[in-house]
């Protein structure tokens, strides 16, 4: 009496859910992204290595990966003090700000990007005081780390929002009553609970600012060697059937791209083991 | 807070300077709020307001004008055309992916989600070129789609096909946590009752989940109308034919057109902030269901 | 509808979850799947269901093979450890839900389904809360609604998966007398799931007892109770005292008490272990028989009517639990700290390597 039964699923619509998950997954995702490497993988090395190399690349690079670092750095102190500030705090007007933060992931980049180009221009609302001090941030390196950092603004938030949500009171009056003052209570209880989300929400913010584009490339002015992002001169490459450089550079950012994913997917498995959540 | 804090006051009288052990001191929340405030209103509230002050200010009837511009309505007609073929295909592809992953145990599940997750982290300007090298006019496909009379580039269809790569995992991120935290009980119990799967899911899973699923498509149809990067890289920018709403914008402001730059964009603008409403409402009616399920 | 089990097994990944079972439910029973958890009673039950698949083996309801039928077309009964109420629907609508997913063609009319529904919410004592949601009740009324909806769709075997482990002590207690008078009521096959012993023993007819995907004893609660199979279910159902023991001609000694062993009739000089209930041993306040065993009274607890003691024989390490009624025990003049004399009255005893069928 011991026949084996064909496999078969008690809740039905495996077979029909899978497969449209993963034809569409296919035809949209993996095929056209799978034959782009191979694109890649046809150049030659030379070809390849001079596209990636050439010394306008490299400054773009500087200006992306650097520019993406200091905007996902403002983020992560800002982006921890607004998520205490909106989870710990009332105030008026309360919810109208936690629905704002989502704002810079609805709006339009290219919306995004004349808006903030007009503000800081020097005749714009706040470039006209920021000149006063001699400080220009429109068509300034300064411009793309203030676009950069806009976009990158709901993720730090919004990753530790949750995580102080769920945290305990009972760990911080336990502290308090075994003698730490309230700073000491931040930095060695809050804190490094909050360490996960806090990378996890760096660690997006970052991913996501350094390939944007649409909010970039208005208030940049694109000065090559100066303000030119590397998504910028993929897309300018492109324009010019320059297919080898584009798709060089490309792979390029899709292998950052990757890199980032992986860490973030590092970060959160860390945090589910530590945790145990 | 308001009862908190006049209980506190009078206790005040009684002991003077008593804080709770998860309370900062009146001084330092007062700045916190304010640091937080000021910086999320120069990054959110300031370039909201310069869109819809740039869009009205000359008046209702040159906004009107702006929008009514051919070239913009091609533009507005176009946009709808392409969220009409993209958010519902992204919205089946979302139901289904995160059916099979949260009711079904199967091999390389995590593998799968990241993969979903992946073209949220592509930069859209990447997600355009790897279209462009596939079907663009000296691509791999090139010669065989021109010896068909076949677009793609600098066609509708290219313009769809990058939108939905772009937008692909709004609806199935919405859904995959939600389906998983609800499990299977609930449809186990219709099954034992004897209804079929198609009933189960139509009476017992979409009830369920509506809420996400509502919140994720009007995210999905955002996002997708506002796609800039991709969009730029396929499109070609011709006008009245292929430029979709945001490359619309680009050029009227490359043209110093400002005031119609900023009514066309005035118009996303109220999208996105329908769509955070939404987002709102959902939380809200989360907790709120929350809120009972404890009761 | 009975219930047949054929040589069912069911593995996750490494764990065997159930192993080789083979039972009957017989028609109109209700039986008890006790075991502690992780002893495969639930999975049993889902497989019974058709909520998971064996790997090998056949389920049969009234001879007829339903292994391959699906679950919605199984006509079970089911009702889930958190009831797995629809939470958007009334109480209402939730127990109409069976009726209403029918295909047109045999679907009842709508008043048919109304005066069905009200039935059973009546029958569950539940009436008045047609049109609430299933988050204005109690965990009791819950359960009970879980029940009606069950019902409604006229199952051939209710299957309950720990149907009263979400509850408090005093509705726990409530709603298993209730189940057992309603089961009088509508008499259908019926199998719950439980790891609570007193459960088991006060509601159903029969008694399964599972450990590790296994059957261990399958009888009427007097039976499982009074006539253990093996050690396992003798310390699984209630509290048990071991004495070394010697059997020998089908009398087991324990020091110097000589009780019947008549299952070891012919067996010579073996050691073994005596399992005895704690209402199983005497206890008396002088040493007016001489083969009883000297202890001190280590303490003394009274519990409502009866008194637990805890006894210290001279050479035994472990300690005696002994229970006996308040005025014997008052009777007696026992005192905490003072002496006593104890006499198992009655034990069964299992040698180490021999385990003997249900006797």
């Amino acid at each position: 009496m011991s026949i084996a039964l064909p496999r078969r699923r008690v809740i039905p619509g495996f077979g029909l859910t899978m497969g449209f998950t993963l034809l569409y997954l296919s035809l949209v995702f993996l095929i056209p992204v799978g034959a782009f490497l191979l694109y890649t993988a046809t150049m030659s090395w030379e070809t390849f290595w001079n596209a990636v190399t050439q010394r306008q690349v490299v400054a773009s690079y500087k200006l992306s990966f650097g520019g993406s670092l200091i905007a996902a750095t403002i983020n992560l102190v800002f982006g921890a003090l607004v998520a205490w500030v909106l989870v710990r705090y009332r105030f008026p007007g309360k919810r109208l700000v936690v629905a704002l933060v989502d704002l810079p992931f609805a709006l339009p980049t290219a919306v995004a990007g004349i808006a903030l180009v007009t503000l800081y221009a020097s005749s714009g609302w706040v470039g006209q005081y920021l000149d006063l001090f001699g400080i220009r941030v429109a068509y300034t390196q300064l411009g793309v780390i203030v676009a950069l950092t806009y976009i990158g603004l709901p993720f730090v938030v919004r990753t530790v929002q949750p995580v102080l949500e769920d945290l305990e009171a009972e760990w911080e009056e336990a502290s308090a009553s075994l003698g730490a003052d309230r700073l000491t209570t931040v930095r060695r209880v809050i804190l490094p609970a909050l360490m996960p989300a806090l990378l996890t929400g760096y660690a997006l913010a970052f991913a996501r600012a350094l390939g944007e584009y649409g909010s970039v490339v208005f208030i940049s002015g694109n000065l090559p060697f100066r303000t030119e992002i590397t998504p910028l001169l993929i897309v300018a490459k492109a324009e010019q059937y320059d297919y080898h450089g584009a798709a060089a550079i490309g792979t390029v950012m899709l292998l950052a791209a990757f890199l980032m994913l992986l860490v973030i997917n590092g970060l959160q498995w860390w945090t589910s083991r530590r945790y145990g959540q | 807070m308001t009862t908190a804090t006049t209980v506190l006051e009078t206790q005040d009288t009684l002991a003077k300077r008593w804080r709770r052990a998860t309370e900062e001191p009146a001084w330092l929340r007062l700045t916190l709020i304010g640091t937080a405030l000021t910086f999320l209103a120069l990054f959110l509230v300031l370039p909201l307001s310069v869109v819809l002050y740039g869009a009205f200010e000359q008046g209702l009837g040159v906004w009107y004008a702006a929008i009514r511009d051919p070239d913009a309505m091609a533009a507005i007609r176009l946009t709808l055309l392409i969220v009409a073929i993209v958010v519902p295909l992204n919205t089946l592809f979302g139901i289904a992916a995160a059916w099979a992953i949260a009711k079904f145990e199967f091999r390389g599940k995590p593998l799968l989600i990241s993969l979903i997750d992946m073209p949220f982290a592509i930069s859209p300007v990447v997600v355009g070129l790897i279209f462009v090298i596939l079907f663009g006019s000296q691509g791999w496909l090139g010669p065989w789609l021109s010896s068909h009379d076949l677009r793609i580039i600098f066609a509708v269809p290219g313009i769809v096909i990058v939108i939905a790569f772009g937008t692909l995992p709004f609806i199935a991120r919405e859904l995959i946590p939600l389906m998983q935290q609800q499990g299977k009980e609930e449809e186990e119990a219709s099954l034992t009752l004897g209804a079929s799967g198609w009933k189960t899911f139509w009476h017992v899973t979409l009830p369920n989940i509506k809420w996400g699923l509502i919140y994720g498509i009007i995210l999905c149809n955002a996002r997708a109308m506002g796609e800039f990067g991709a969009v730029a890289v396929v499109s070609g920018r011709i006008r009245g034919e292929t430029n979709t709403m945001p490359l619309h914008i680009e050029v009227l402001y490359n043209e110093y057109m400002f005031t119609a730059a900023f009514a066309v964009s005035s118009l996303l603008t109220g999208l996105a902030l329908v769509t955070i409403a939404i987002k709102s409402l959902v939380e809200w009616h989360d907790e709120r269901r929350q809120r009972l399920a404890v009761l | 509808m009975s219930i047949e089990i054929d040589h069912v097994n069911k593995h996750f990944r490494d764990f065997v979850a159930v192993d080789n079972v083979s039972l009957t439910f017989r028609e109109g029973e209700l039986t008890a799947l006790l075991g502690p958890s992780g002893s495969g009673k639930t999975t049993l039950l889902r497989i019974i269901a058709g909520l998971e698949q064996p790997d090998t083996g056949r389920i049969r309801f009234h001879g007829e093979d339903t292994t391959d039928l699906h679950v919605s077309q199984r006509g079970v009964g089911f009702v889930f450890q958190h009831y797995a109420l629809f939470k958007h629907m009334t109480v209402f609508q939730n127990v109409a839900y069976g009726l209403t997913v029918r295909p047109r063609r045999v679907r009842p009319g709508k008043a048919e389904i109304k005066r069905k529904v009200m039935e059973l919410l009546e029958l569950v004592q539940l009436d008045w809360t047609a049109h609430r949601y299933p988050h204005q009740l109690s965990g009791g009324q819950r359960q009970r609604i879980a029940l009606a909806r069950a019902l409604a769709v006229e199952p051939k075997v209710l299957l309950l998966d720990e149907p009263f482990g979400a509850l408090d002590a005093k509705v726990r207690a409530e709603l298993r007398r209730w189940l057992r008078r309603l089961h009088d009521e509508i008499h259908v096959t019926s199998v719950f799931v439980t790891h609570d012993q007193e459960e088991a023993l006060e509601v159903s007819d029969r008694v399964v007892v599972m450990n590790k995907g296994r059957v261990e004893q399958d009888g009427s609660p007097e039976e499982v109770y009074d006539h253990p199979a093996n050690p396992f279910v003798y310390q699984f159902l209630g509290n048990v005292n071991l004495f070394h023991a010697r059997v020998h001609d089908g009398v087991a000694r324990i020091g110097d008490v000589a009780l019947p062993a008549p299952e070891y009739e012919g067996y010579r000089n073996e050691q073994g272990q005596a399992y005895v209930r704690p209402h199983e041993i005497e206890v008396f306040a002088d040493a007016q028989h001489q083969d009883a065993l000297h202890a001190k009274v280590e303490l003394v607890s009274v519990v409502g009517p009866t008194v637990r003691l805890e006894l210290r024989t001279d050479n035994s390490e472990a300690l005696v639990h002994a229970e006996l009624p308040k005025y014997r025990y008052r009777a007696l003049g026992l005192q905490q700290g003072g002496d006593a004399w104890i006499r198992p009255i009655h034990s069964r005893v299992f040698l180490p390597d021999s385990q003997v069928s249900n006797g």
